[in-house]
């Protein structure tokens, strides 16, 4: 019998985590099958951080470091500064990144370390079960902002691929998202991007993907990826924020 | 070898390359900025990685990940940068990966003052971390001692997987002495680094550097296996030195530059015929409570702890005499250093100095 | 040398007083002495007192402090008056004469003033005024030779600084001159 498709060797046989109708999942695939297309699954050293993706130094088929909260970037400079011909990368959530490590990921970025960062944006803190994040929307509810969030109150949804953009040291960044199987195959494209601009040594990518969180955003799986859509994108547009090879190229 | 006239926080630096330093990370705090900006030029200079972190909080974190790609990582600190470093140290030890760190000691509490102190005792030993965990801290009393124990803590921390710390004073950091950095130094058998995360290709499992347990059994079968190795360091790396303790008169407990002070002071205290004997704990964890047990002294009239703050070896002290003889204290705090004369003062005194 | 000395410098920031109380502690090492510099250190702002202390010693240092100083080297009248009392009987103190003007000095304690501002105003530069204060100290104490003192000025002062040797050299001279005319 002919194999139409299986599981990318870029993730281990380990069930994942995540609750159902999450795109965490989709994800960690096509991290997972852009680092085995380009072949460098062994050379790969991933960064998990605190949060939902606790776990994925589980899952992905690589060498792992679980790092504490926030501080991905900075143990991903102590291992790319060290092994430099490596590729590594770390998967963090909003809370993770944009909220306790936003100083490490700024300064990382800021020294150009050449690696790579997927950053899930889903506007809301998974693990801890549904506090507000610093990404949450205008109006969301959420356990931390129960008559929804106010900007005079709880501050405004911060903007990290714009804030970014300004860093001299990044070299590609781009917001995605995985709402429909358009936008998943357009992720890919600048996952895969970002790695081998990694792997040419371009600096620092970023790839900040909109993602969902149906449970603690109440709602069915297929409600939450409209509500990506119809919501999110229009506070967080998809677009190409810098793109060092491109500019190279003019 | 001729010796040459070295400051402490650059003999740090010189001496942690020596012990094989791969990857240096940090953040500016006074007193102890010498040891990056010596290494910010010869670390380069080697092709090694030297990077000036953006936090304290970072500084840890890069030395986790460096430790966790199987290289010999280190960062130094002093007071407040160690108190904000207590993060990461708890995920080294609980991921049993080893490194380095130096904590160059001034006053406090909060930012306190840059003075040398040895308020951070409670800080090196206790921690303030998260868990069942130790450092491994050794509390040198001179720069030539402090480059003999730097030359040998990457081998320590690789043999017990664990974070070495070296505790001293901003007066052994901002003090030149003469010191001979060929000595040589306790060579011991090293486990190789199998654990390392290098990329599968580099070796045969898929290698996962981790502190997370979530099943109970799971976690307190590591806890336990941690106290085993905690209690191997016990056993084979105690340090102390004992100093003219042939039935002496009183005994005095210090460390670091405070047991120098103290070494002055039994000469003038022996011109006035009265003996005095010294333990000197090396290492301040584990700490040398057999020491205690060796005391032979039919004409002791008791134990005097001296310390540059206001009691905090004491309580160790406390346990290891465990009510035998009377315990006296004399500490001075905030970045006050006595002179020897003052331990003199204070033998003079014991009885009002007794803890009750 | 059967004990320890214990040198205490101090003057005004930019004086040389840190320098001086180095270039002491390097002579001692260079010569197998064993010695031990500690600075007084704060904020890294300029200007203010400066005083460092230094220990030379055949025998391993014990203390890398003390309460009073064998020997004193003041550079000027503020440093004087705040560690004249932290002398040792019998102990001695150089002050720099061209700033300090017939100072009192308690019993006991013999004190040698030495113009240094002004050998080195002499010499072209104010700035060696510390080298003619270390001259005088080694002639009192007889401690350095000649030759330790220029092996350690030249690497101390490394290639960049190698034109400075000569008047650094000249100043220690002078210094040495001007305190065989004062102990006379």
């Amino acid at each position: 019998m002919e194999i139409k498709y299986k599981k990318t060797n870029g993730l281990t046989d380990t069930p994942l985590s995540y609750c159902p109708g999450c795109t965490h999942g989709i994800v960690h695939k096509l991290v997972a099958e852009v680092l085995a297309e380009l072949g460098v699954l062994g050379e790969t050293i991933a960064i998990a951080s605190v949060g939902c993706s606790v776990f994925s130094y589980k899952f992905f088929n690589v060498d792992a470091v679980q790092a504490a909260h926030g501080r991905a970037c900075a143990v991903a400079t102590g291992v790319k500064r060290n092994l430099p011909d490596r590729i590594v990368f770390t998967y963090q959530g909003d809370g993770d990144l944009a909220s306790i490590g936003i100083a490490e990921t700024i300064h990382a970025a800021n020294r150009s370390e050449n690696i790579t960062v997927i950053f899930i944006n889903n506007c809301i803190y998974g693990m801890t079960g549904g506090q507000m994040a610093p990404t949450s929307l205008i109006g969301q509810k959420t356990t931390t902002s129960q008559t929804g969030r106010k900007a005079d109150v709880h501050g405004n949804p911060i903007h990290i691929s714009e804030m970014f953009s300004q860093i001299e040291g990044v070299a590609y960044l781009e917001r995605v998202s995985v709402y429909n199987p358009r936008q998943v195959r357009n992720a890919k494209k600048a996952i895969k991007k970002a790695f081998t601009y990694q792997m040419e040594k371009k600096g620092f990518t970023m790839i900040e993907v909109l993602s969902s969180c149906p449970v603690n955003w109440g709602m069915t799986p297929v409600d939450a990826l409209k509500w990506i859509e119809e919501k999110m994108t229009p506070v967080f547009p998809l677009k190409v924020f810098k793109d060092k090879g491109e500019e190279a190229n003019v | 070898m001729a010796k040459q006239l070295m400051k402490g926080n650059e003999a740090i630096a010189r001496a942690a390359m020596l012990g094989g330093l791969d990857a240096f990370f940090g953040y500016p705090i006074t007193p102890q900025n010498e040891v990056p900006e010596y290494l910010s030029r010869y670390m380069l200079e080697e092709g090694k990685v030297f990077v000036q972190s953006e936090s304290e909080v970072a500084a840890i974190n890069m030395v986790y990940g460096a430790a966790a790609a199987g290289f010999r990582a280190m960062t130094s600190s002093s007071s407040p940068g160690i108190a904000l470093k207590q993060e990461g140290i708890t995920y080294l030890c609980g991921s049993e990966l080893p490194c380095v760190i130096c904590s160059v000691m001034r006053g406090g509490p909060g930012l306190g003052s840059i003075q040398p102190s040895q308020g951070d005792y409670n800080q090196a030993t206790r921690g303030g971390g998260n868990g069942d965990y130790h450092v491994i801290v050794f509390a040198p009393e001179t720069i030539q001692e402090t480059i003999d124990i730097m030359k040998e803590a990457f081998d320590i921390a690789d043999y017990y997987r664990n974070p070495v710390m070296i505790l001293v004073d901003g007066l052994i950091g901002q003090m030149m002495e003469s010191v001979d950095l060929t000595k040589p130094v306790k060579k011991r058998f090293l486990p190789e680094k199998d654990f390392a995360t290098t990329g599968t290709n580099h070796h045969s499992r898929r290698n996962v550097v981790n502190s997370l347990y979530l099943e109970s059994a799971e976690l307190e079968a590591h806890n336990l296996a941690l106290k085993k190795k905690y209690d191997k360091v016990i056993i084979n790396d105690t340090r102390y030195e004992l100093i003219n303790m042939e039935d002496p008169d009183y005994v005095i407990v210090a460390f670091g530059t405070m047991s120098r002070v103290c070494r002055s002071a039994i000469e003038t205290l022996a011109e006035k015929k009265i003996r005095v004997g010294i333990i000197r704990p090396i290492s301040l964890w584990p700490f040398p409570n057999r020491a205690f047990e060796t005391i032979d002294a039919p004409h002791l009239k008791g134990i005097l702890v001296v310390e540059m703050n206001l009691g905090q070896m004491l309580t160790d002290v406390i346990v290891a005499n465990n009510g035998k003889y009377p315990i006296g204290f004399y500490g001075r705090a905030g970045g006050v250093v006595p002179d020897p004369s003052d331990v003199v003062n204070a033998i003079g005194h014991f009885k009002d100095l007794v803890v009750k | 040398m059967c004990k320890a000395i214990n040198i205490r410098v101090a003057g005004f920031g930019g004086q040389g007083v840190m320098m001086t109380g180095q270039l002491i502690a390097y002579c001692a090492t260079h010569d197998n002495m064993f010695s031990l510099w500690v600075p007084s250190y704060g904020p890294e702002t300029r200007g203010g007192t400066a005083n460092c202390s230094v220990i030379v010693s055949t025998k391993t240092i014990a203390s890398p402090v003390f309460a009073n100083a064998d020997v004193l080297i003041a550079f000027n009248l503020p440093s004087l008056t705040k560690y004249m009392n932290m002398v040792v009987d019998n102990g001695i103190i150089l002050y720099n004469s061209s700033m300090i003007k017939d100072p009192v000095i308690k019993s006991g304690i013999k004190a040698y003033g030495i113009p240094v501002n002004d050998i080195a105003v002499n010499l072209g530069t104010i700035q060696v005024s510390n080298m003619a204060m270390l001259g005088a100290y080694m002639e009192f104490s007889g401690l350095f030779s000649d030759q330790t003192i220029e092996k350690v000025l030249e690497k101390f002062l490394g290639e960049k600084k190698a034109h400075l040797l000569g008047i650094n050299k000249q100043a220690i001279q002078a210094g040495r001159e001007a305190m065989i005319q004062v102990k006379e």
